[in-house]
Parts: C-alpha cells; sequence; structure tokens
C-alpha cells in the first residue's frame, strides 16, 4: 500500500531530533544557565552552588563600574573598527579589479591563493609568530626597520598602547581581507552582465560604474560582510590574547573575550561577573545586528517587491497579447 | 585627431593605474608569504644567529638541534597532533553527518513544523559562540567532562551553518523521484538516506568538510577552557605554550614549534586551495 505523503511528514521531525536536541543541551541550555548565573553569587574554583543576588543587577552594575571591563569594550569595537575599515576598502578595490574585463589582471587565481592563506593559518599560531616579530630589541621587525633606514634606535612596540592596539588590527585586517574579497568577487560575478553592459554603452567610465551599479547592487552582501564581520571581531580572542603578555600597557588590547576569559578562567574564578559581562557583550552584539539586519532586509523587501511587480505587468502583457 | 589624442591619455593614465595596481598585489603577495618564510627559516637557525641579525632570509643548519631544545619542554607536536586530529576528525564527521540528515529532513518532507524550523535555524546561525561560556563551562563541570574531548565534539551535531548550507545544495539538486523510486524497491526512509541521499550529496559534504575540521583544528578558546591536563592539549594550545617555559630564551626553538603547528594546514591548503576558495565564495552569496 503506498503511503500518503502525510505518513512521511513523521520523517521530517524524526531527522531533525539529533540536531534538536543537542542544540538545546549544548547550545540553549548554557546560554541560560549562563543569564541565570549572571544574577547569582557564583564564584570560587569548583564552586557549583549559587544563590541569587538581593539586587539582582549587581554583577551588571559592578560590570559598568569596572574601569577594565568599560576600556574592554572600547578596545574592542575601535581595533574592530580599524582593522575593518580598510579591510572592506581593499576588499572592495581588489574585488573590482579582478571581476573588471577591461582590465585583464594576469594571476589572479595565484593572488587569490596567497591572500585567503593566512586566514587558514591556526590564530594562535600566527599570534605567536607577530608576537616573534615584534620582539624587542632584538627582532625581525626591528631589523629590518633598522637596515632600511626608517629607524636608528629600537622601537618597543608593545610599550606603546596604540601600536599594540594597531598590531592586533593589522594581523586581523591581514588574516581577513582575502575572505572578504573573495566572497565580494562571488557578489559581483553575481550581478547581471547586462547592466554593466547597459551602464557601458550608456558611456560610464569605470568610477561611475563602480558607484551607480556595483556598490548598489552589493549592498545586500557588503552587509552580510559587516555583520558577520562585526559579530566575530566582538569576540576576538586569540591574537589579543597571545600577542601581548597581561594585555599589554594600560589593558590596550585587552578585548570583552579576554576580560571574560580572566574574570572565569585565569585565577580569580569569578564566573557571575564573567556571566554578567558576557550578557552585556550579548546584548551589543545583538541590539547592533538586529539594526544592521533590519536596514538590510529592508532592501531585499524593496527589491522583492519591485520584481514581483515587474512579473505582475509581464503576465498581464502576455495574457492580453494571447488574448 | 583629438579622438586619437584623447584615447592616448587615458590609456596612459589606465597604464598608471595598472602599474600602480600590480606593485599593490605584489606586495600584498610578498605580505602573505614573507612572514612564513621568515618563520621557515629562523627556525633553522641558532638564538645567536637569531640575536645577530634576526631577519634573514638564508637558513642555517639548526634545525637538528632546535628539535631537540623544542621537545625536551612541554610542547609535544605528537601529543596536539593527535588530540587536535580526533577533535577535528570527530566534529568533522559529527557535524556533517547530522547536517546532512537535519537538511534532508528540511527538503524531502512536507510536515507542519518545517518552514518554523527552517526559520529557527537562521536565527540561531548568528549567536556568537563565546558569549555562553561560562554556563558551557558550568554544565560540562558538573557532569564530570572537563578534560575530556566529547564536550568538544559533541555540539558540532548542531551546526546551523551547515544544515543552512547543505539545504540549499539539496533544493538545487534533489530529485524527489529518486527518493519515490526507493521506496517503490522497499528501501525504508532512513536507509535511503545513508545509501542514495549522502553519495550525491558528495560535493557539498567535500567542501563543507574542509571548513569544519579547519575551524576545529584552529579553535582554541574552548579547549583552553576545558582542558587542563597535558596529555590532552590540542595544536592552538600547545603553541600558546611556547611563550613560557624554557622557550623564554630559544628563539629558533620558538620558530620550529609554530612551524610544526602551521605545516599540515600549508599541506591541506595548498592540495585544496581550489575548493577552499570556491567554498568561500558559496559561503557568502547566500541567495
Amino acid at each position: 500500500m503506498k503511503k500518503t505523503k502525510k505518513q512521511y511528514a513523521r520523517y521530517g521531525y524524526l531527522f531533525s531530533i539529533p540536531f534538536v536536541v543537542s542544540f538545546l543541551t549544548f547550545n540553549l541550555y548554557p546560554l541560560l544557565y549562563t543569564v541565570v548565573i549572571s544574577f547569582t553569587d557564583l564564584k570560587g574554583v569548583a564552586a557549583t552552588e549559587f544563590h541569587f543576588l538581593p539586587n539582582l543587577f549587581q554583577n551588571y552594575i559592578d560590570a559598568f563600574n569596572n574601569p577594565s571591563f568599560v576600556t574592554s569594550l572600547k578596545n574592542t569595537v575601535f581595533i574592530w573598527g580599524i582593522n575593518f575599515i580598510p579591510q572592506i576598502v581593499l576588499a572592495l578595490s581588489l574585488a573590482v579589479w579582478f571581476t573588471n574585463k577591461r582590465m585583464k589582471i594576469k594571476g589572479v587565481g595565484i593572488f587569490k591563493v596567497l591572500f585567503y592563506m593566512p586566514n587558514i593559518i591556526t590564530a594562535a599560531s600566527i599570534a605567536i609568530l607577530f608576537s616573534a616579530f615584534f620582539e624587542a630589541p632584538i627582532g625581525p621587525m626591528n631589523d629590518l626597520l633598522m637596515r632600511l633606514g626608517l629607524s636608528s634606535k629600537t622601537v618597543y612596540f608593545f610599550r606603546d598602547a596604540l601600536t599594540s592596539q594597531g598590531i592586533v588590527a593589522f594581523i586581523q585586517f591581514w588574516m581577513w581581507y582575502g575572505v572578504t574579497m573573495i566572497v565580494l568577487i562571488a557578489g559581483i560575478n553575481g550581478i547581471s552582465p547586462t547592466i554593466f553592459e547597459a551602464a557601458a554603452i550608456d558611456g560610464a567610465n569605470g568610477i561611475q560604474t563602480f558607484f551607480m551599479v556595483t556598490f548598489p547592487s552589493l549592498r545586500p552582501i557588503l552587509l552580510y560582510t559587516l555583520v558577520t564581520s562585526f559579530v566575530g571581531g566582538m569576540q576576538m580572542f586569540d591574537i589579543p590574547r597571545l600577542l601581548v603578555q597581561r594585555s599589554g600597557p594600560d589593558n590596550a588590547t585587552l578585548t570583552t573575550s579576554v576580560y571574560i576569559y580572566n574574570q572565569a578562567f585565569s585565577g580569580s574564578y569569578m564566573f557571575n561577573r564573567a556571566a554578567a559581562a558576557s550578557m552585556i557583550l550579548f546584548f551589543i552584539i545583538a541590539v547592533c545586528s538586529a539594526i544592521l539586519f533590519y536596514i538590510m532586509r529592508d532592501q531585499d523587501a524593496a527589491a522583492l517587491k519591485k520584481i514581483q511587480k515587474a512579473r505582475a505587468k509581464n503576465e498581464k502583457q502576455a495574457r492580453r497579447s494571447g488574448a | 585627431m583629438s579622438k586619437v589624442k584623447k584615447e592616448s591619455r587615458t590609456s596612459g593614465r589606465m597604464l598608471v593605474g595598472t602599474v600602480f595596481i600590480y606593485i599593490l598585489l605584489i606586495t600584498l603577495a610578498v605580505l602573505s608569504v614573507l612572514p612564513f618564510l621568515v618563520m621557515l627559516v629562523n627556525a633553522t637557525r641558532s638564538t645567536p644567529e637569531i640575536q645577530q641579525q634576526a631577519l634573514s632570509l638564508v637558513p642555517s643548519s639548526h634545525l637538528i638541534t632546535n628539535i631537540k631544545i623544542l621537545l625536551g619542554g612541554v610542547f609535544d607536536p605528537v601529543i596536539g597532533f593527535m588530540n587536535s586530529m580526533t577533535i577535528s576528525v570527530g566534529s568533522t564527521i559529527l557535524g556533517i553527518y547530522f547536517s546532512c540528515l537535519t537538511a534532508y529532513g528540511l527538503v524531502a518532507y512536507d510536515w507542519k513544523l518545517r518552514d518554523g524550523f527552517f526559520a529557527f535555524i537562521l536565527c540561531i546561525l548568528m549567536i556568537p559562540s563565546t558569549i555562553s561560556i561560562i554556563g558551557f563551562y558550568q554544565f560540562v563541570w558538573k557532569l564530570g567532562w572537563t578534560n575530556n574531548l566529547l564536550p568538544l565534539i559533541l555540539p558540532s551535531i548542531a551546526s546551523p551553518t551547515i544544515v543552512f548550507f547543505m539545504r540549499q545544495y539539496l533544493v538545487a539538486t534533489l530529485s524527489m523521484e529518486i527518493v519515490e523510486a526507493a521506496r517503490i524497491d522497499g528501501s525504508g526512509e532512513f536507509a535511503t538516506f545513508n545509501r542514495i541521499i549522502l553519495p550525491i550529496m558528495k560535493p557539498a559534504i567535500a567542501t563543507q568538510a574542509i571548513f569544519v575540521f579547519v575551524s576545529s583544528w584552529n579553535n582554541l578558546f574552548l579547549p583552553l577552557v576545558l582542558l587542563t591536563k597535558k596529555e590532552l592539549f590540542t595544536m592552538p594550545i600547545m603553541v600558546s605554550l611556547l611563550r613560557g617555559d624554557i622557550y623564554r630564551t630559544e628563539l629558533g626553538t620558538v620558530y620550529l614549534g609554530i612551524t610544526m603547528t602551521v605545516l599540515p594546514l600549508f599541506v591541506v591548503y595548498f592540495a585544496l586551495s581550489k575548493y577552499i576558495i570556491a567554498g568561500v565564495a558559496l559561503g557568502g552569496v547566500k541567495e
């Protein structure tokens, strides 16, 4: 006997069970647990018992009154920002050049492979490597500066707050511009070539084509890149944790993830404070992403409406011509 | 006449632009390669040599000495490699298999909560993983699973990004006629998935497997929080040990240690770079 469609429906539920169970156990439960802990007094080695605080939001208040936490938030946003702006400018330029048929750049394949490469290497290894490069008084970077005649005396890179932050941001930039570039190339290749042809026929030059055609068509992908980079950047951990010892001068490279790790896992076991800091970070990420998503969705919905309108018009015309 | 002049002027400007672009491209390429080149060269040099001239592109003859010093400290590449391998292979197999299963459930069957479930997966796609670390640690601690590789492997059963990718692939490639034919032959639904659907998904599985494997291999945060026993350390934890112990004064050895953690990834990358780059491009264009 042939089963009906409905009888097969249970397999849809059945096949989703492992995912759902794993999500509930390893993602949702820990997340809610973190929320609960952020309202309690849970601290100390191997501690699991906790009591809710008389003032539930005490850990949050303490967090905002803690200068290192506030510094860590500022640092995270600052380091992400000074990495993202040059990253998107460079990635977008490279993507436009690589997809420009008139320029005929040679070796695009090899450049893509080389530019993406740093991203696949363990961030921890890269942090240790760059920490060795910027070593002072003797290190490859100091050696290079001396030999090029750019500096006559030793530069102590990690004694300066802004330089330390700049190096972290540079490594992030260096590891990620290749990825962004490849995503944007795919985006540009996805734009209908007829639009570019039309622009060429209308006599648009390279810059006009970029601002009138490429950029508006890429908006959704640029926003996607912005959101993913922001969410990732706010969780930056490996590089700032390993590049400079004790987070550099004046906690210059202390990011929020490193702060959370330090609070809970390197000696002080302040799980409650770390949990509150995590929730504040989560809130910031969620609100900012939501704002960006809202902008993105608006654009998509508008585009969809346009397409539907055009389609309805076409159908009408087809019907009319058919009749 | 004036038209010719104008054209030659624009082509002249184009030429300057093109030269500038090539200089930039070559600079960036050098920037990608040079750090690793210096790393490889310095791995073969002794500490006094590096102290005399830290930047060099000429390999020296101290590789064996550096290996001996490296292995004399806490850094253990064999243990690190084995643990990272266990975690990455485990995560990849579980992550890929269950994501394919979930994606198949989403595409092949018509069930009431299907659209809701898919919307839910899209929502959890962006949840940052580090923010629930405190709850995760407490949960694992209560289970007695700290210093155990399982909590680093099992969570990959729920990988929303892979499910999303697999679903998009299935929507484009799966024809229900194959499934119907299997049903007529008396194949159960689960058997159909294992024997017919998984082989169809091979190209998508290959691309995603690389990414799951590499991101699991490179993960530092979670292993650093959960693992305190040296026998369980992963490669990223091993490399973080190069900041201390006996390595503080052994410059060449540090470079060698980094090299050991980086080499497996270079092998993977140069064998599979074509697929990796194609995969990144696919992942970005989610339409």
